[in-house]
């Protein structure tokens, strides 16, 4: 996934002159992820820029680069330092637009390393997509494949708006059957896609998450359910259609993310499916989340993060009795 | 009302002309002085007190070994990762050393050395690092506020506590350390600002150490030094040798007493050099040459140490041979609590977040339990 991300930002940088990437180690570095190698070498420093230590200084800058008509792509070194640029984000990233009657839009796009399962420490794991999705006027999208890392993110920095672009670091590192010579077409932001056709049940999930959805989904034949798996991608804007015409066939669903439950993003999705979906549901829609806990310390992340088992026994809960 | 109309809209409005503008002249010297402080291998040497610089010496030979022993660590897999600070044991053995009892210190990531030579246990100051918990010890116990990660936020927690400790009463003086590169946040800006308004008890200490990760100090910062960065707030700046031990004691224990006495707060740049890697995950050569290395090698603080205190007949040969194997002893002790394997109980994942357990937290605290029970049983 990770050389996906970069092949991404290449392609967009070589084709658009505006597209500037910056953040801290993303010069001669690459990043401490490596996900901007080669960049600054390829396109020149003031192409991928080495800024001073300080987010919201990144993301502040940004804005005024992007008033002047720059495509800034910027970096977040991990989720919990994105946070002292929240002030940017939230007060004139996403309200812009708005602000201006649509006289300036930025389009930003803010790369953001989030979630855990890496044994990071302490402020190296937060799933920080809640406070994100919270926020009108951003989109937030998520890729779990390495098709998809190439396609949103092309689709993110090509966006008019700006978008927080939030990379599961412990996918990283997956490899799969993708070939940079010929980058699939994959639908851009705010389409769903099912990513495994099921009948007894719908698991809607998105980034670090999908691989252990899928992985349920296996497990869950020898119990007699045929589990289908929708991968959101992208959460704002949030794509009712796909979810809602797979509860429907399915008539059962269970939310699955990693960022706590309580107002994370699940208590939306449950809300909304429940009620486009009220007639069709044999079973109220559940949730499987990380505990509404800070993230713990690498030796208890695996009793925290949701996973296989996990989702199989909230799944046996759908054998719904009234 | 129209725009004309608005209080100060337009000079010509103005009834009286503004006041004079008074620059404070009551003020301490505020610049650096151009060079970095130094007292080793200068005259100022003479006066050095032989009995301070042997306890320095052999903190400092602590220090290098407990780095070396930690490194290890992380080699064998017993602890996630490792911030060294080998080359800049004197900003850490000096900082821990200028504090009483009564003071605090705010350390950030790096400075788990610090905290060490200020008398916390060596496994506890580890366990951040080695995943068991956060933060491994009580910070009222120590007076040390846990190894801050994110960076420079400690530094404004520093000022309040300070702020705190005058507003009851109390003599204590917080000291706070961040890297070159964490001066770039907002957070230490408005540490400084907030201090110097205040005059708070506070000492700043900037280890510039050359590097941010990746990135030098001269993409960090167009100042000349980074103690100039106080002069604008209205506190004085000192330029010192962080490889210099006997200099970095002084500058530290001016500033300590100036805070003490109500004299206000003091920024200290140190600087030193990152001798290795900023983590074992991160690979040096990408962005720096051998050649820097090596020219910092013959600026080591140990070797600068060792020979001062060597050709003043301050320690000879016996005595350094004492503090090495003392130095060895102390590595063994962490080896072997490092290596005995950390309990953990994943029923604490509740138990600190709240004073009182949420309904919330009892359900999924229950959930887990039952989890548990049904792995042991498999
Ligand atoms: C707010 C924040 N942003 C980014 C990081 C990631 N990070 C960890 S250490 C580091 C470099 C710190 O450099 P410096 O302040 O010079 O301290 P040094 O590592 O040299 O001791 C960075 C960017 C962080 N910890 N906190």
């Amino acid at each position: 996934m990770a050389q996906a991300l970069t092949r991404a930002m290449r392609d967009a940088m070589a084709e658009d002159p505006t597209v500037h990437v910056m953040g801290e180690d993303v010069g001669t570095l690459g990043g401490v992820f490596r996900i901007t190698d080669g960049l600054a070498k390829e396109f020149g420093e003031e192409r991928c820029t080495d800024t001073p230590l300080a987010e919201a200084g990144i993301l502040g800058a940004a804005v005024g680069m992007a008033m002047y008509g720059l495509r800034p792509v910027v970096e977040m070194q991990f989720d919990a330092f994105a946070y002292p640029a929240f002030e940017q984000l939230i007060s004139h990233v996403a309200k812009m637009r708005n602000r201006t009657r649509g006289a300036m839009p930025l389009p930003i796009t803010i790369r953001v390393p989030y979630g855990g399962g890496i044994g990071g420490v302490e402020h190296h794991c937060d799933s920080s997509e809640a406070y994100y999705v919270a926020t009108p006027g951003l989109h937030v999208v998520t890729p779990a494949t390495v098709e998809d890392a190439y396609g949103l993110l092309r689709a993110s920095i090509a966006s008019d708006d700006p978008v927080v672009f939030l990379e599961p670091k412990r996918l990283y590192w997956s490899k799969a059957d993708w070939r940079p010579e010929a980058p699939a077409a994959v639908p851009g932001i705010g389409k769903a896609l099912v990513r495994r056709a099921g009948t007894s049940a719908t698991l809607i999930t998105y980034g670090p998450s999908l691989p252990v959805c899928l992985e349920a989904a296996e497990a869950a034949r020898e119990e007699g359910w045929d589990l289908e798996v929708v991968d959101l991608r992208s959460l704002v804007p949030f794509d009712e259609q796909t979810v809602v015409e797979s509860v429907r066939r399915t008539g059962r669903a269970v939310v699955v993310h990693e960022a706590g439950g309580f107002g994370g993003p699940g208590a939306e999705i449950a809300a909304r499916v429940t009620e486009r979906c009220f007639h069709h549901l044999e079973a109220p829609v559940l949730r499987v989340t990380g505990f509404d806990i800070p993230y713990p310390p690498p030796m208890l992340e695996k009793h925290h993060l949701p996973g296989v088992d996990r989702i199989l026994d909230t799944v046996a809960r759908l054998q719904w009795e009234n | 009302m129209t725009v004309q109309e608005l209080p100060g809209a337009g000079a010509s409005h103005r009834s009286t002309p503004p006041p004079a503008w008074s620059p404070r002249t009551d003020a301490a010297p505020l610049l650096p002085d151009p060079e970095p402080y130094r007292v080793l291998g200068t005259e100022a040497a003479d006066r050095l007190d032989p009995e301070l610089m042997r306890r320095c010496y052999a903190e400092l030979v602590r220090g290098r070994r407990y780095n070396a022993q930690a490194t290890a660590l992380t080699k064998q897999g017993r602890l996630a990762v490792y911030p060294s600070t080998v080359g800049q044991e004197a900003c850490e053995i000096a900082a821990a050393l200028v504090l009483e009892e009564q003071d605090w210190l705010f350390p950030s990531y790096r400075d788990t050395l610090a905290a060490v030579a200020r008398g916390l246990d060596p496994v506890q100051a580890l366990t951040l690092l080695r995943g068991d918990w956060h933060t491994g010890y009580d910070p009222r116990e120590h007076r040390i506020a846990p190894l801050s990660t994110p960076l420079a936020t400690q530094l404004p927690h520093a000022v309040g506590l300070a702020h705190a400790a005058r507003l009851r009463g109390d003599d204590v003086v917080a000291l706070a350390m961040v890297g070159d590169g964490g001066t770039s946040e907002g957070d230490f800006h408005e540490a400084l600002n907030f201090a110097a308004v205040w005059q708070a008890p506070v000492v700043f200490l900037v280890q510039n150490n050359g590097f941010a990760i990746s990135v030098p100090l001269a993409k960090q910062t167009a100042a000349p030094t980074l103690a100039h960065k106080a002069v604008g707030y209205g506190m004085p700046g000192r330029l010192v040798d962080g490889n210099d031990i006997a200099a970095m004691h002084e500058v530290l224990t001016e500033a300590v007493r100036r805070a003490r006495a109500g004299g206000g707060p003091t920024l200290i740049e140190a600087v030193t050099y990152r001798m290795e890697a900023h983590t074992n995950a991160d690979d040096a050569t990408r962005y720096r040459g051998d050649a820097e290395v090596e020219a910092w090698k013959a600026h080591d603080p140990v070797d600068l140490l060792e020979r001062e205190l060597t050709a003043r007949g301050i320690i000879d040969e016996t005595a350094i041979q004492a503090v090495r194997d003392d130095a060895e002893t102390m590595a063994a002790a962490l080896r072997e609590g490092m290596n005995a394997d950390p309990v953990v109980d994943p029923m604490d994942l509740f138990a600190h977040v709240y004073a009182e357990q949420t309904d919330r937290l009892r359900e999924q605290a229950a959930m887990l339990r039952a989890e548990l029970e049904a792995e042991d049983q498999a």
